[in-house]
């Protein structure tokens, strides 16, 4: 498995903090980020190949940054976003995969070749011919896989990629992120995803609260969550009592 | 609108003809000399000759009338409107001449969009473009443009059919006014998404 290091990473927008002192070095085959809406779990996601540079602090992926080694570094690292539309290049889903191989020096044949066995291993065979923009939701999501995975990259970060599918199709997409060889850092709101996972990061307001086995995170997130509920009625109830006194 | 696959460009019908498997250079040159053909023919029948002989081609590629048909419905606004100015301006002859000859050069366009991969394509604009490496000029920049804006159609299309479904879900009919705003808001972020995971998967590098 390649080293994900942050070194106190920090990120501002402005004036607003979105990550604070994340120290973390991820080596683990299956990583997963929690936390609430906001939290800055995508904004840690995007450091990792360099599609956002952190404002303090470095990012490194067996040492190498993406700031200086941007090319080595996407080549390492696969991205999987959450909207499927946005991924999708070409006209053709074959197209589509192939793409990601355009500049990679490979000849047509071999091309070709890689592209139709990632389809098969996607169940997308059928599809190669197929307009793209017309699949299904799950059915693009897993062609976005594809393109990510036919490039073999060491690493593949996940943004959410199951938040905009059916229970059915993202079930697929989970179940092929856990079975993947490559080591998967994966943002998510789908806590089942997690479960066979090797470490759960929670992350609050752009500060790591819990970093441990799945089983022990969840807890605590879900703990975390609780209490913000628990806020939530506290301001209910006193917003009430005027009335009743 | 709903429904993207009418979306005119980039729709390529998966074949194996003599047409599907013609280089793509061989294509757009053929393309060529057939429009400038079609645009020099004076006489009626010389272009009812013609038209038989696009019609061989599209059978020959078998693709289905109904395909062919989709390709050539943008033009039922256009080709009313030209017939009625040429029939005023020049008689029903010329018109008559004008009009087949619209129809014919968009058909034969259609023809080398339905049995040529846009891949295909961008690979013949590459290798034409290369000597204009010399003075700066990227070929495969402007086929990643080509391929980006080619992509950008039926994205924008599936926002206008899904902003226009969000207002009738409110109750509100449609209103080019009121689609514009969100339309564009989200063309930006979409386009946005798009660069990055272009990016990400290192059309850049
Ligand atoms: N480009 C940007 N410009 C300014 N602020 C931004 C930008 N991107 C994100 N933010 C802000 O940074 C904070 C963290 O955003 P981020 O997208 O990382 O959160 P998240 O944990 O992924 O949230 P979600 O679960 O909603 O996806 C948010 O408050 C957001 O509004
Ligand atoms: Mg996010």
């Amino acid at each position: 498995m390649s080293e994900i290091r942050f070194e106190s990473v920090g990120h501002r927008y402005g004036d607003r903090i979105v990550l604070q002192d994340i120290d973390l070095a991820l080596t683990e085959g299956k990583v997963g980020v929690v936390g609430a809406n906001g939290s800055g779990k995508s904004t840690l996601a995007r450091t990792i190949n360099g599609l956002v540079t952190p404002t303090a602090g470095r990012v490194t992926v067996d040492g190498l940054s993406p700031a200086g080694h941007g090319r080595e570094v996407r080549r390492k690292v696969g991205f999987v976003f959450t909207d499927p539309d946005t991924q999708i290049v070409m006209p053709t889903v074959a197209e589509d995969v192939a793409f990601s191989l355009r500049r990679s020096g490979l000849g047509k044949a071999e091309i070709a070749r890689r592209v139709s066995e990632i389809l098969c291993r996607m169940g997308l065979s059928d599809y190669a011919d197929h307009p793209a923009h017309l699949l299904s939701g799950g059915q693009k999501q897993l062609l976005a896989l594809a393109a990510v995975l036919v490039r073999e990259p060491a690493v593949v970060v996940a943004d959410e990629p199951t938040t905009l599918l059916d229970l059915r199709n993202a079930r697929r997409i989970a179940a092929i992120l856990a079975t993947l060889p490559q080591q998967v850092i994966a943002v998510t709101h789908d806590l089942t995803l997690l479960e066979t996972f090797d470490r759960v990061i929670v992350l609050d307001a752009g500060r790591v609260v819990a970093d441990s086995a799945p089983g022990e995170a969840l807890r605590q997130y879900r703990a975390l969550c609780d209490d913000t509920g628990d806020d939530t009625r506290e301001n209910t109830y006193d917003a009430a009592e005027p009335a009743h006194g | 609108m709903a429904d993207a696959s009418h979306a005119p460009a980039g729709l390529y019908w998966p074949g194996s003809s003599v047409l599907h498997r013609l280089p793509a250079a061989v294509k757009l040159l053929g393309l060529l000399a057939g429009v400038i053909a079609i645009a020099l023919i004076p006489r009626w029948w010389q272009l009812a000759i013609a038209a038989a002989g696009v019609a061989l081609l599209f059978a020959a590629a078998r693709i289905p009338l109904r395909v062919a048909w989709s390709q050539l419905r943008p033009l039922r606004y256009l080709i009313p409107v030209v017939a009625a100015l040429q029939i005023y301006l020049a008689g029903w002859h010329t018109a008559v001449t004008v009009c087949g000859t619209i129809v014919l050069a968009v058909a034969l366009a259609a023809l080398v969009t339905l049995t040529t991969r846009v891949t295909a394509m961008l690979d013949a604009l590459s290798a034409v473009l290369r000597p204009l490496r010399r003075v700066g000029v990227d070929p495969d920049r402007i086929a990643l443009l080509l391929a980006t804006t080619i992509r950008c159609i039926p994205l924008v299309a599936g926002i206008v059919a899904e902003v226009t479904e969000a207002r009738k879900a409110r109750g509100l009919g449609f209103s080019i006014r009121a689609l514009g705003a969100p339309v564009v808001i989200r063309s930006l972020r979409a386009a946005d998404a798009l660069g990055e995971s272009l990016a990400a998967r290192g059309a850049d590098d």
